[in-house]
């Protein structure tokens, strides 16, 4: 009888309460919202005032026009889905790839191209290691240097050429979220890219990544 | 991290671990007894669907414990590792020192095997098995991709594994190549000699090397080879090592189509000219590991 009344008791409690909940929509979606927020307020929200985060490298630059119009070239061919560009802090990826990745590396970038499957290698530090000449002869027929690749071919790279109408707009849409970018970066972006082949413009992005952090292997 | 962000983040952790046990605990319901259960007087969720109703009963054990057992997992965890704000954890764990300890770990094991090398010249090392085990997955693991598995090389990309060198085949040098890398440019002469001093200047170059050509164009190519091609590659065509001009006199070719005729790769380099480069690893990789290399790329042309 005890045990029956204390339930009772407990059911009559609860479905008050679970009943202005469920029939008061606008208050269930407030609580959904704070109960769902809460990983995110903590995790999140502070990394937009840490310095690790929000601090550039020492010696980091806003890339160059034909490297920006290089990036979002390699952004449109997907090359990211295949690629990541974050080398984790395990020995088995410094001995491979250099440096481990730091988020004072990435403040420029939006979006981020860090991805999170590797069909090929990462490409967080593959500026300098190979010479343009082996990027324009990997990204033609990548199978004529290293015969057992999988990649696709980009012979259009080669024949499509740049007119740099909308480089400085991209360089004004990068500065409204924080890209430090001049007024003459911005003027003289048209001039640097325009008539340059698009293999070019990948080369010359390829060649500038993660060369801050040096570290031998 | 500032201290207002580690309380922030601390108060929200707790609220969240407190507030997940609150709700467990205090929707915790008794578990109906065998008697209630068929004399029809047990409660109810009050919800009826066409006369059916539902028996109020309590969460199933193992998931009200494994619930409560996560909750205090979470605990232990904040307690050992870093997650309470600017709290440590009593295990001082981070990532860089996970890291730092497996590479300690590493260079206990192979930094002695590296040391006995890094004393020991080219030469002496070309002839140690073991080294030149090494020196051979290195090759594979940071120079095949441009001179191939075999250093045979490809179209671009120097062969390695003959005896024909651009800048050098002593040990020093190819230690000093390795770690340096190498600029071997060829200017454009297609404006300054036009198409048809292009045209003549290869056949020439190609009766350097025995190859058929036209001997009238290779006359008149000759005139121009030695007006502009033997500041670089000399007056005989056996180049240059000091500035990794080929010899033009052999039959190897750094830039050779195989799938046009040699006379079209000849003329592509004199009127377009050529960038050949290799990239310096001196920051990329330990001293002791060129010199590996440098063994391994020695031993595959040495006599012994």
């Amino acid at each position: 009888m005890l045990r029956l009344h204390q339930a009772s008791r407990r059911k009559g409690r609860r479905t008050v309460k679970h009943e202005i909940v469920e029939k008061n929509i606008g208050l269930m979606a407030v609580l959904v919202v704070i109960a769902v927020s809460f990983g995110g307020l903590a995790q999140i929200v502070p990394l937009f005032f840490s310095d690790e985060t929000t601090k550039p490298i020492d010696g980091l630059k806003p890339l160059p026009a034909l490297a920006l119009e290089g990036r979002d070239i390699y952004i449109r061919e997907g090359c990211n889905v295949c690629h990541t560009q974050m080398i984790r802090p395990f020995r088995a990826e410094t001995e491979r790839y250099g440096h481990y990745s730091l988020a004072s590396e990435h403040v420029y970038e939006h979006p981020f191209l860090w991805g999170s499957k590797r069909t090929g290698p990462d490409l967080a530090r593959v500026g300098g290691r190979y010479s343009d000449e082996w990027h324009r002869a990997h990204l033609y027929n990548p199978r004529d240097v290293v015969p057992e690749s999988n990649m696709p071919e980009f012979p259009w790279l080669f024949d499509n050429v740049l007119d740099g109408k909308l480089t400085g707009k991209k360089m004004e849409a990068l500065r409204s979220v924080g890209v430090p970018y001049t007024d003459a970066d911005i003027a003289g972006a048209r001039d640097a890219v325009k008539g340059k082949r698009e293999i070019d413009a990948v080369v010359v992005y390829l060649q500038q990544l993660g060369t801050l952090l040096k570290q031998k292997r | 991290m500032s201290t207002f962000w580690s309380i922030w983040i601390s108060v929200i952790t707790i609220i969240v671990l407190g507030g997940c046990t609150w709700l467990l605990l205090a929707n915790r319901n008794v578990e109906l007894s065998d008697d209630q259960a068929h004399s029809g007087k047990a409660p109810t969720t009050g919800h009826v669907y066409d006369g059916i109703e539902e028996y109020d009963n309590p969460l199933p054990a193992w998931w009200f414990w494994s619930f409560l057992l996560s909750v205090i997992f979470s605990v232990v965890y904040l307690v050992l590792f870093p997650g309470m704000g600017n709290f440590k954890g009593v295990l001082n764990w981070t990532q860089e020192n996970q890291w730092q300890a497996e590479m300690d770990k590493a260079e206990e094991q192979y930094g002695p095997i590296y040391a006995q090398f890094a004393n020991t010249s080219v030469t002496e090392l070309a002839r140690d098995p073991i080294a030149l085990k090494m020196g051979q997955r290195l090759f594979a693991d940071n120079c095949a991709i441009c001179h191939g598995i075999d250093a045979n090389g490809s179209h671009g990309f120097p062969n390695l594994a003959d005896k024909d060198w651009l800048f050098g085949g002593e040990p020093e040098t190819i230690e000093a190549t390795i770690a340096h890398g190498r600029q071997g440019a060829m200017p454009a002469w297609g404006e300054v000699i036009g198409e048809e001093g292009v045209v003549n200047v290869s056949e020439y170059v190609l009766s350097l090397s025995g190859e058929e050509h036209d001997a009238e164009q290779a006359a008149a190519g000759k005139a121009v080879f030695d007006a502009t091609c033997t500041t670089c590659h000399g007056p005989d065509g056996k180049g240059m090592q000091a500035l990794g001009a080929p010899n033009l006199t052999d039959k190897i070719w750094v830039y050779r189509d195989h799938r046009y005729p040699l006379r079209l790769s000849i003329r592509h380099s004199v009127r377009s000219g050529r960038n050949g480069m290799m990239p310096a690893q001196q920051d990329l990789l330990r001293p002791e590991k060129i010199r590996l290399l440098a063994s391994y790329v020695f031993s595959l042309t040495a006599d012994d």
